[in-house]
């Protein structure tokens, strides 16, 4: 079926007419329809303008053009500004919202000829780790309804696992994109910080964001990440670093990369989880790479270290949200300060003003030193651990998460229970490093995730190594039943 | 060393004491300019009080002689573009956005008597 093809089979036979991207277009909108009021994956459909955005597409493709990804739906994280389109980044606050402009991400995708399906479900402002601080409901996993898909990115996953779509974009601040990938069984890829503009992304932490891709293939992911990756004079932290083509070594093969086990990522991990990460190192180990143990000694600073840093730069960030400009206005406000503080207390959800309430805290007059100051001392530790690893190693390996899906309302009451989930995930957005998560197999029936993570700007690395895992495993084709 | 393994985390909190009072609650509440309902209070207390709580750990590390870290990759700077201009002006399309305008200009309550 249509649904179960890789981009670059699907770019082939849009290439040679067997099919028109209308007709792709239809089929993705059909399976929406189908599955989508299971999932709540969406918050915005945009079907019509999907249907002429693929008949411009096909229009293209008969004058003779051709690219990798033009006539290919997507669905767009709902974090990411779409002209004329809704932009909720899964808030009452942006209920109302209609974005003015295209983030970079979205204008370059839609340049390369993509047909947005819609917009994604997400936690609010990308805050939370299983999708249900979204104003919009919870997203369910298409492989456990009961079951959460992950967060931020939870729309994102779950639409891919269930394909909906192709391919979708996300962001990864703290692991938005590789745990919920790692929970739904697809490819996650956070790049490098600064290698994917954030204009037009709706900020949540500016020093640790970055926008990437789910799909269900490195080789996939790769095709995306091409097209949105290179610099962008309007992101002041977009860096200006020539933009290798990443499907050009991915099939290079494995023989002398060297491998880090990450011995921290293995403490306290249960024996099945662990099991399912041996096995892969038995695979790359019999496709010619090295393992040798690394350490990360002070990776365990990392979550206390990002509660620290991505709240107060979020404390900063959403003060723009102040019901004058754009946004959610209470009602009656009596005065500007009541209209500021209600428009705000009833716009934002609870989960944001906790983090709001925390980042001013640890910025506030007497506790800056203790805390931001603390903070930014043991990011640099962290960072440095993992450059005293890449001075051994390629790339580092690990699990993604410490447990498969875990249900809906299980950690909701306990946001330092949640947190720990991106215990895994953290230390690379802390860094600016770039990460991966394939799937690598089933605990309990749910699927699990490996993690790459590589030194910066080694996204062809990952890619490599994520593809020829995917060459020598078929966890990645492995469907949702149902889905099928 | 560090005095932390991720095996032992904290995983449960039963702090008996509150680190943050609701006083405490009540003027962050104000400086971050959030309306915080009764019902709403104590929850943030206690659920405050354990993130204060957990990002403590932060203290037992050794961070004598390093260098506060604020940007992920080293040797970037701030970029000064060229002071030429860019945009054009579309205020009309990002005022329908706004909660009311008038005349142009964005309404807020009467600031001054």
């Amino acid at each position: 079926m249509l649904h179960n093809l890789f981009i670059g089979e699907l770019a082939a036979r849009l290439s040679n007419r067997q099919i028109s991207s209308v007709e792709l277009t239809r089929h993705f909108l059909a399976r929406i329809d189908r599955f989508n009021p299971a999932l709540n994956a969406f918050i915005t459909l945009t079907a019509e303008r999907a249907l002429k955005d693929a008949a411009d597409a096909d229009a293209r493709i008969a004058s003779g053009e051709r690219g990798p990804l033009l006539g290919i739906p997507l669905i767009h994280k709902d974090i990411f500004c779409t002209d004329g389109v809704k932009t909720s980044c899964g808030s009452r606050m942006l209920d109302n919202f209609v974005a003015p402009y295209d983030a970079t991400v979205v204008a370059r995708l839609r340049a390369a000829g993509t047909v947005m399906l819609g917009k994604s479900n997400m936690d609010e402002f990308a805050m939370g780790s299983s999708n249900e601080t979204s104003y919009y409901g919870p997203v369910q996993n298409p492989w456990d309804v009961t079951k959460v898909p992950g967060g931020s990115s939870g729309g994102s996953a779950a639409a891919t696992a269930a394909r909906m779509a192709p391919f979708a974009t996300g962001t990864d601040t703290g692991g938005s994109i590789r745990q919920p990938a790692a929970l739904t069984g697809v490819t996650g890829l956070k790049p490098t910080y600064g290698r994917v503009s954030r204009y037009g992304m709706i900020a949540f932490a500016s020093s640790l964001d970055q926008a990437g891709v789910f799909a269900r293939s490195a080789g996939d992911a790769a095709a995306v990440l091409q097209v949105m990756a290179g610099y962008d004079p309007r992101d002041s932290t977009s860096v200006d670093v020539a933009v290798p083509d990443y499907s050009k070594d991915i099939s290079k093969p494995l023989k002398g990369l060297k491998i880090g086990l990450l011995r921290e990522f293995f403490e306290g991990l249960e024996p099945r989880n662990a099991a399912l990460i041996e096995e892969a190192l038995n695979i790359y180990t019999g496709l010619g790479a090295e393992t040798r143990e690394v350490s990360l000694p002070h990776l365990p600073l990392s979550v206390p270290t990002y509660y620290v840093v991505a709240p107060a730069e979020c404390s900063s960030n959403l003060s723009r949200f102040d019901g004058v400009r754009f946004g959610y206005r209470c009602s009656n406000p009596q005065d500007l300060m009541d209209l500021y503080k209600r428009s705000r207390g009833e716009g934002f959800g609870a989960e944001v003003k906790r983090r709001i309430m925390t980042g001013t805290y640890v910025l506030s007059a007497g506790y800056f030193d203790a805390y931001y100051l603390k903070a930014q001392k043991a990011r640099r530790l962290i960072t440095d651990d993992f450059r005293s690893a890449f001075e051994k190693v390629d790339l580092v390996i690990g699990p993604t998460t410490p447990t498969p899906a875990f249900d809906i309302g299980a950690k909701m009451n306990d946001p330092v229970l949640m947190y720990l989930n991106d215990i895994y995930t953290i230390g690379a957005n802390l860094a600016g490093l770039p990460g991966v998560s394939v799937p690598c197999g089933f605990v309990e029936g749910l699927p699990m995730g490996l993690q790459l993570i590589g030194p910066h700007f080694a996204e062809a690395v990952l890619l490599n190594a994520a593809h020829q895992y995917q060459q020598a495993t078929d966890w990645h084709k492995h469907a949702p039943r149902g889905y099928e | 060393m560090l005095g932390l393994k991720l095996r032992e985390l904290p995983r449960t909190f039963s702090t008996p004491t509150m680190s943050l009072t609701r006083h405490d609650v009540e003027k962050i509440a104000h400086l971050a300019r959030l309306s915080i309902t009764e019902h709403e209070m104590p929850v943030y207390v206690s659920s405050l009080s354990r993130i204060v709580d957990f990002v403590d750990e932060l203290s037992r590390a050794e961070t004598g002689g390093v260098l506060p870290m604020a940007h992920p990759l080293d040797g970037q700077h701030q970029r000064l573009r060229a002071d030429e201009v860019t945009e054009s002006d579309h205020r009309e399309k990002y005022q329908a956005n706004a909660p009311a305008v008038s005349a142009g200009l964005y309404v807020v309550p009467r600031v001054i008597e």
